[in-house]
């Protein structure tokens, strides 16, 4: 899917005669406008980046996460090099970026999964440098993964329930004592049905999750993730591998993380979704943030077609530039 | 032909004292490896562990053999962290090189002459446990030796039994309730993907270690009881084959349920005695010239013939039951998705 998605952008890419940034915005409405459920999900920022500046590392209004001077090396190699990067809280954020860009890597570094060479990152105004992985779901920043990482002999349910934040239980002594954990687990349970409930999945509730479809799984990654009640949403390549009706779907479920005022970052291949779900766009190509600012601008951005292009069509550029 | 004694060694060892131990030692095993994922191939090394806890406080420290049972314990306790806490960070692989390597250094270092006074060196420590048989209800004047339907026993192995079923009971009930319990969804989320849980605000590391110290203490009590019931700890009797024999009683039983090392331990140890009752009694007959002729099979290599049956049963069981007695072929099947 990944590759299919680029391939898609530069077709469309190449067909441009005079300004890219006019075709790269060609089919936004027809594959963009949703149905009708969508339509009336509310953005409670709309608006807010009116007066941001569109440059790498422009300040927000309202930051939930600032990174800045982030490297990841691998040997020879410079995955991550981020100067500065600052993340508006409520907002839908896009991280594209050609394969290879290094995406899931910043992702990991922001997460704690990898840890940076060099680099500070702030969650809330406060420091998270070197904090586990796991402490930062405490915090309120939760992932997903590129490769869905279902829980297989785990059924669906029990999934979701892992999710949840606060579950006594979860201590060797308490769990001794069923009674000690019982009355939080059934609200568990509820919530994990409702969310269920809200991304269809209900039927499959007692199934093992390893005999779910790959989009399934996707479904299931992302409701259980929000079983930690997160501020902060970070996924990466929610859409890929996903058909088109479960994608409008899907969509719509991330809009709404935003009607609640959660933040959401996400890489993303399709242009197509990036334009019609978010509200700022990060392009990373070789490790460093090349362009932000609104989907329309990034679209018109030649920095950006070049990032996009250069990866893979040196020829194709030569003779736009010529042009 | 004796069928009698045949009969009597399949029934009598099927619920015995070494099916006990085994069935113990293979709930700690299940912990690690079907809750938690943790390759542990030096499981005999906490059943050491927990014999040496024992004896060494009576033999060596000249106190008392109860204080002994928690000294064990507290080795079990110390050998996980020691082993956990370098590899439990590290791919599961790692655990499996350390544990294997850990348990055959202790069985030589416990040998080592140097340390005939703590833990005597190859003779091993005897007769430790005359506290544990003087509670022996069994134990009666001129009734030395118990028999019910094909079912036979010393008084002493049959005390030995009730308390250390009692345990295996324990255990297994522990095990239920922890695997029902969130604490138990944790482990098995771990063992399924440890990133998946360590994103969802679980401490995988200290999760492992737990499980790593739980499984190590219960194969612990198991070293204990097969010490107790011989009144005899030696090092010899902790060697690799016996790791590899708890694999296969948690093999046949399945992987990652609650009953399945109960019932592959009874299983294990009625079909190996059974069968090696029925071979040495085939060569008392006159069937004896040409076993020798043709197997080269006589009284003296009955019992090696042992690991023949075994690795040929384990075949068979991996190619039409590889999920073992209790294990699901449907959940099996997930990891091949
Ligand atoms: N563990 C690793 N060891 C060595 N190199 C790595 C490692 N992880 C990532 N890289 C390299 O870092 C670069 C960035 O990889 P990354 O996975 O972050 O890209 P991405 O932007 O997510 O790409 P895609 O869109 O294909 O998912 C790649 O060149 C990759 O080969
Ligand atoms: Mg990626």
């Amino acid at each position: 899917m990944t590759d299919n998605s680029d391939s898609t952008d530069s077709a469309e890419l190449e067909q441009g005669d005079s300004s890219s940034g006019i075709v790269l915005g060609a089919t936004a409405g027809g594959g963009g406008a949703g149905s009708a459920e969508m339509v009336n999900i509310p953005n409670p920022i709309e608006g807010i980046f009116d007066n941001v500046d569109p440059t790498p590392g422009s300040k927000k209004p309202d930051e939930i996460l600032v990174a800045k001077n982030v490297v990841r090396r691998f040997g020879g190699l410079t995955a991550v090099d981020v100067a500065e990067v600052r993340i508006q809280r409520g907002a839908i954020t896009a991280l594209i970026g050609p394969n290879g860009a290094g995406k899931t890597t910043f992702f990991n570094l922001l997460t704690g999964f990898d840890a940076p060479d060099e680099g500070h990152v702030e969650l809330n105004g406060t420091s998270i440098d070197g904090v586990a992985s796991h402490k930062l779901a405490a915090r309120g920043m939760v992932r997903t993964f590129q490769l869905t990482k279902a829980l297989s002999k785990l059924t669906v349910l029990d999934n979701m329930k892992l999710g949840a934040k606060d579950q006594p239980g979860e201590k060797f002594l308490t769990a001794l004592f069923t009674p000690a954990w019982r009355g939080r687990e059934n609200k568990v349970e509820a919530q994990a049905r409702a969310l269920l409930d809200r991304f269809n999945m209900t039927h499959m509730a007692d199934e093992f999750a390893g005999t779910l479809s790959g989009g399934q799984r996707k479904l299931v990654e992302m409701a259980r993730a929000l079983m930690t009640e997160p501020e902060l949403v970070m996924l990466d390549e929610p859409m890929a591998g996903v058909n088109p009706a479960l994608t409008q779907s899907l969509l719509g479920h991330v809009k709404q993380l935003r009607a609640e005022g959660r933040t959401v970052i996400f890489v993303e291949h399709d242009m197509d979704v990036v334009r019609d779900i978010s509200d700022w766009v990060v392009v990373m190509a070789e490790g460093k943030i090349i362009a932000e600012g609104t989907p329309d601008a990034i679209a018109a951005n030649q920095a950006v077609v070049d990032a996009y292009l250069g990866s893979h069509h040196d020829t194709d550029l030569t003779f736009e530039e010529e042009e | 032909m004796n069928w009698d004694i045949i009969l009597t060694q399949f029934f009598s060892q099927s619920i015995g004292v070494n099916a006990m131990v085994f069935a113990m030692a293979a709930i700690g095993l299940n912990i690690h490896f079907g809750y938690t994922g943790l390759l542990n191939f030096g499981h005999v090394g906490f059943m050491a562990a927990g014999a040496y806890g024992v004896g060494m406080t009576v033999f060596w420290l000249d106190q008392s053999f109860w204080l002994g049972l928690v000294v064990g314990v507290l080795f079990c306790v110390a050998l996980a962290l020691l082993l956990g806490v370098p590899t439990l960070r590290l791919r599961s692989d790692y655990l499996g090189i350390t544990t294997i390597a850990a348990s055959e250094a202790l069985r030589i270092f416990v040998r080592w002459r140097g340390n005939r006074e703590r833990t005597g060196a190859s003779e091993g420590i005897n007769d430790f446990a005359d506290d544990f048989f003087a509670l022996n209800i069994f134990d009666k004047p001129g009734n030395q030796s118990y028999r019910f339907f094909f079912f036979e026993y010393r008084a002493q192995d049959l005390w030995m039994m009730v308390v250390g079923w009692s345990l295996v009971l324990l255990f297994v009930l522990l095990n239920w309730q922890l695997v029902r319990s969130p604490w138990g969804r944790v482990l098995k989320s771990i063992r399924e993907d440890e990133d998946a849980a360590r994103a969802l605000g679980k401490n995988a590391y200290s999760y492992k270690m737990q499980a790593l110290v739980l499984g190590g203490v219960i194969g612990g009590v198991a070293g204990m009881m097969q010490v107790i019931a011989k009144q005899s700890v030696q090092p010899d009797t902790f060697n690799p084959v016996i790791t590899f024999l708890i694999w296969t009683v948690l093999i046949i039983g399945g992987v990652g349920k609650v009953w399945s090392p109960v019932a592959g331990s009874i299983i294990y140890w009625a079909l190996i005695s059974g069968l090696i009752t029925f071979m040495r009694e085939l060569i008392g007959t006159d069937l004896s010239d040409t076993l020798e002729t043709w197997l080269n099979l006589s009284i003296l290599n009955v019992d090696q013939l042992r690991f023949v049956i075994f690795g040929f049963t384990l075949m068979m069981l991996m190619w039409f039951r590889p999920q073992g007695i209790f294990g699901s072929r449907e959940e099996m099947a997930l990891d091949d998705r």
